[in-house]
């Protein structure tokens, strides 16, 4: 199942080109770009490893290409976004991230039912590749 | 200068495919000229605003013929590239890494700057600034720091020029466990592998840059032009002395022009004479004397007393005293 998160999660995946575009809208404006990681695809999980720290002063999407290939190729099987920053007064936040590479076969989620008190029933969404641990959950 | 907060990027095409203030990128996608076509090369000329840098590269900077040459035969050759892009000839990149060398205060620094501006304006590089360094942006102090340190110089350089000031301190021949190595080596393979995103020029002095290439041959080959700039004539120093002058409102009188190009003269027989940059230097020491001329001698000034340099502002030079 195709996880959809952040910008654009409507559209296509971006080749490196469109992604080079994006990059610099961003860098126009001013947002440093950073790359992320992650094998856990649950949508609540907001703490994606960082790859290298924040790139400031940048000019050229170019270098941001660079380590989003270097991130790619060291983690294969991982989610890969894009993040870029907007630290303006007032805004402070993340203005732009999308997911640049994700695993060949995404496994999807479940939903689990819960029955607790007075035969309430609570569910929680689980995704499959949970199941194993951190690490080897997409490997092939 | 912010964009407006509510709205979040939609499509980027729509929004970057001018950038701003730059030139029109090459056209990509349109269909190759037929070979009966004809395309005027003053327009393109025109249309490309690189004269405008190679005219103020003339204007500004005195003498430095060689260097004003090879320039422009690079212009000539990004230009030609374009228009026979235009018919469908594929044509290589060309390589574009140099190396300036020249004494000190001759202009490279200056040249390099100017470079960056045309090879942007050419189309040859995305944006067209200029990230000047040195060994201590580039290497690190401990194992594992000089890889990122150098990578993100790399990045920040990417659209534009590189300048590495002095880059025979990269290579320490009598440490062979050096950080500057790794340093080296990640130019090399950037220098290669990603010439479309950053050009490097490597500037220092002569003797010293050629030891360095005879130690890295590697650099050697991956830079193809090699641009030697020569020591200023005394004549030449005075018009740059003139220049310098005519900018920042001044002018000599006309007793004076005998007592500085003596200066000139004398200056240039001594130890750490650094060219244009000495000039500059001489020059900023005339005007606190003539300040302090001026107001020694108090009363009321006109416009051609604030304006004009004396032959004593010059003479109390330890220049002339020493002798
Ligand atoms: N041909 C010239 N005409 C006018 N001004 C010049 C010329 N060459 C150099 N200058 C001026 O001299 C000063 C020193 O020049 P620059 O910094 O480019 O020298 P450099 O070769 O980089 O020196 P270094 O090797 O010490 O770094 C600058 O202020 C520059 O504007
Ligand atoms: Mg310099």
């Amino acid at each position: 199942m195709r996880i959809t998160q952040g910008t654009f999660s409507y559209l296509p995946d971006f080749t490196d080109e469109e992604i080079s575009l994006q990059v610099a809208y961003a860098l126009d404006h001013g947002w440093p770009c950073s790359v992320e990681f992650t094998d856990d695809p649950h949508p609540r999980n907001s703490y994606w490893e960082m790859w290298g720290l924040p790139m400031f002063d940048l000019k050229d999407p170019a270098g941001v290409l660079l380590e989003i290939n270097e991130c790619r190729r060291a983690y294969p099987d991982h989610y890969v976004r894009l993040t870029a920053y907007d630290a303006s007064y007032g805004r402070q936040t993340t203005a732009l991230s999308f997911i640049v590479q994700r695993p060949g076969n995404e496994k999807g989620f479940r939903l689990d039912r819960e029955e607790t008190s007075d035969r309430r029933v609570r569910y929680r969404m689980h995704p499959y590749a949970l199941d194993r641990p951190e690490g080897e959950r997409y490997a092939t | 200068m912010r964009p407006p907060q509510t709205a979040l990027p939609q499509t980027a095409t729509s929004q970057t495919g001018s950038p701003a203030g730059g030139p029109p990128p090459e056209v990509a996608g349109e269909p190759p000229l037929p070979a009966s076509a004809r395309i005027d090369l003053d327009s393109e000329r025109k249309a490309s605003q690189a004269d405008e840098v190679l005219d103020a590269l003339d204007r500004d900077l005195v003498g430095l013929t060689p260097v004003k040459t090879r320039i422009r035969e690079v212009a000539a050759l990004l230009l030609i590239d374009r228009v026979r892009a235009r018919f469908g000839i594929a044509t290589a990149r060309p390589n574009l890494h140099m190396c300036f060398t020249g004494s000190p205060g001759t202009g490279k620094t200056t040249v390099a700057v100017r470079l960056a501006e045309l090879l942007h304006r050419l189309g040859y590089v995305r944006k067209g600034h200029l990230v000047s360094v040195t060994r201590d942006d580039l290497v690190g102090q401990y194992v594992g720091h000089t890889a990122p340190k150098t990578k993100e110089v790399l990045k920040r350089a990417m659209g534009g020029v590189l300048f590495i000031d002095e880059a025979y301190y990269l290579y320490r021949a009598e440490n062979e466990r050096d950080y500057g190595q790794e340093a080296i080596e990640i130019l090399l393979q950037v220098m290669e592998n990603q010439r479309d995103d950053l050009v490097v020029v490597l500037a220092g002095y002569q003797d010293r840059m050629d030891s360095f290439f005879t130690s890295n041959p590697g650099m050697s080959s991956r830079i193809a032009h090699h641009i030697d700039f020569p020591d200023y004539t005394g004549p030449e120093l005075g018009s740059i002395g003139r220049l310098m002058l005519a900018r920042e409102g001044y002018e000599l009188a006309p007793e004076t022009e005998q007592v500085f190009a003596d200066y000139l003269d004398r200056r240039r027989e001594q130890p750490r004479f650094a060219n244009a940059r000495s000039v500059r230097n001489a020059l900023e020491r005339a005007r606190l004397r003539h300040a302090d001329r001026l107001l020694a001698h108090g009363g009321e000034v006109g416009r051609d007393e604030l304006v004009l340099l004396r032959p004593e502002d010059f003479l109390s030079s330890r220049v002339f005293i020493d002798t």
